[in-house]
């Protein structure tokens, strides 16, 4: 079974085996917009937990994608290049940003789980 | 989002909100950044058919008097004695010592002249004006007036429903004219780089207006995020950002809006600088800038040579929806601001590849009859 957990920065983690995958949530895209380029990290690049690790822009303002986890960066969504738009119209499937190997995956245990991750977003001012 | 109390609105506040509008605070008002389709689409839109933007936030500013346009001279490099009745002219507002107090268009009226300035500027420019052109003209803030702006190429085909002959109105002029039974100044002009108009009228009068330009098919709201991209395609300066009290006309690339007559007499504000600048060149200039990757440079980016050092600054940049590619404006040195030089944008610590590039990045499509 899979399972997300979610950052106070809008990031959703999916554990899929050893590995994973980060992208931004659907509030995070709709705060920020249309989606026009996604500055991706390079494979193999060390990330640290809430670090800063890719950026999304929209038209209307650059938002940083923190690493949720520390780690490193094995795989990126080479197919945003072409179609940033993706995080738009699907940022918890194929708008994925990256995919790491986290350093101590205990830190995947301490994010929000989906009710939690729904209730800060409600609580928001 | 909670409303702010401190923050104005426009007439047209309950039909942003009844359209679903993101509402941002802007220049003290609250105002609609976009509507439901986005700022990509509202761009697209307005590029192919016709946008209705709600601008009733700028300063409308009448000045009266025996002769206010000599009066106004003083002030802005622009021709303004000569401009026939219902002719309009972008100018500029300056200082003494010739830096840039604010843009604006004044049109000539029968029973004066008419001035719409930026919203963030209008109280200040209402008490230049007053203290400024005390005993030569009376100057007031009209703040029971709403303006409306129609633009791109659908504007004349639509508004001509409603006014039969408006479509052959020449740009940058403008008609005193009853429009649903409303008096309305509509003028041929507005800040995307299309065809369009823009109408002053009564604040109670624009809603109706509005509703009834929207329900004509080509017709889309438009909000803020689009004017902006699409004003920076069109490579229009927006005050504030790139334009500021430091700036001269022509380090803002703006000479041409300074008349042949003044620059043989003078006798404006900061008449001494400008003139010497237009001789001799200014130290700085507003220049187009085209990133050559698709990283966005924003408002602050700093410019150098190629792997060398500082030479400027982005004063605007954004995502360009028309042309799907980044765009920039901002000041270089004078040497580096010739079309073509190549220079770097410091983006996030990384030195990215940029070119200089000729404004507008989209020609301008203005009627010209």
């Amino acid at each position: 079974m899979t399972q997300r957990r979610f950052s106070a920065e809008h990031e959703w983690v999916r554990r899929d085996g050893e590995i994973y995958v980060v992208g931004i949530t659907d509030y995070a895209q709709a705060q920020l917009g249309d989606v026009v380029y996604v500055e991706l990290p390079l494979k193999g690049r060390r990330v640290e937990k809430g670090k800063e690790a890719a950026t999304v822009e929209s038209v209307k303002a650059a938002s940083e994608v923190y690493a949720p986890l520390s780690g490193e960066i094995i795989e990126t969504n080479e197919a945003l290049s072409a179609d940033p738009a993706k995080v738009n119209a699907d940022p918890e499937g194929e708008g994925w940003v990256f995919k790491l190997r986290p350093d101590d995956p205990q830190e995947f245990e301490a994010l929000m789980d989906e009710a939690a991750y729904k209730r800060f977003i409600e609580e928001k001012p | 989002m909670a409303p702010d109390a401190a923050l104005e609105r426009t007439a047209l506040y309950p039909l942003h909100a009844r359209l679903g509008a993101r509402m941002v605070a802007f220049a003290g008002y609250e105002m609609p950044l976009h509507y439901a389709r986005g700022i990509l689409a509202e761009h697209l839109h307005t590029r192919a058919k016709a946008g209705l933007f709600d601008v009733s936030h700028m300063g409308q500013i009448r000045l009266c008097g025996a002769a206010p346009e000599r009066a106004l001279e003083r002030l802005v490099p622009g021709e303004i004695a000569a401009l026939a009745p219902l002719r309009m002219r972008y100018t500029l507002l300056l200082s003494e010592e010739g830096g840039i107090l604010d843009d604006l268009i004044v049109t000539r009226k029968e029973d004066g002249l008419f001035l719409v300035v930026n919203a963030a500027r209008k109280k200040s420019d209402y008490a230049f004006l007053a203290e400024r052109l005390e005993g030569a003209a009376e100057v007031a803030l009209l703040k029971e007036r709403a303006l409306l702006a129609l633009q791109g190429p659908s504007s004349a085909a639509v508004l001509s429903r409603l006014l039969p002959g408006i479509e052959r109105l020449p740009f940058m002029a403008a008609a005193e004219i009853a429009l649903l039974g409303e008096n309305c100044l509509v003028g041929r002009s507005g800040y995307t780089g299309e065809d369009g108009f823009e109408i002053s009228l009564r604040a109670e009068a624009a809603p109706g207006l509005a509703e009834r330009l929207l329900a004509e098919p080509e017709v889309e709201p438009i909000g803020l995020g689009a004017r902006d991209s699409l004003r920076l395609e069109a490579g229009l300066p927006l005050y504030g950002q790139d334009l500021d009290e430091g700036t001269s006309p022509v380090e803002a690339s703006l000479a041409w809006t300074i008349g042949k007559r003044r620059r043989q007499e003078g006798g404006f504000a900061g008449a001494g600088r400008i003139l010497k600048e237009l001789a001799e060149g200014a130290p700085r200039r507003r220049v187009g800038i085209s990133p050559q990757g698709r990283a966005i440079a924003r408002e602050g980016t700093p410019v150098s040579e190629p792997g060398g050092r500082a030479i400027g600054r982005v004063t605007s940049g954004g995502f360009a929806p028309s042309l799907a590619a980044p765009v920039a404006m901002g000041y270089l040195e004078s040497a580096y601001a010739a079309a073509g030089t190549q220079v770097e944008l410091l983006i996030r610590g990384e030195g990215r590849p940029a070119v200089v590039a000729p404004l507008p990045f989209l020609p301008s499509r203005h009627y010209r009859g």
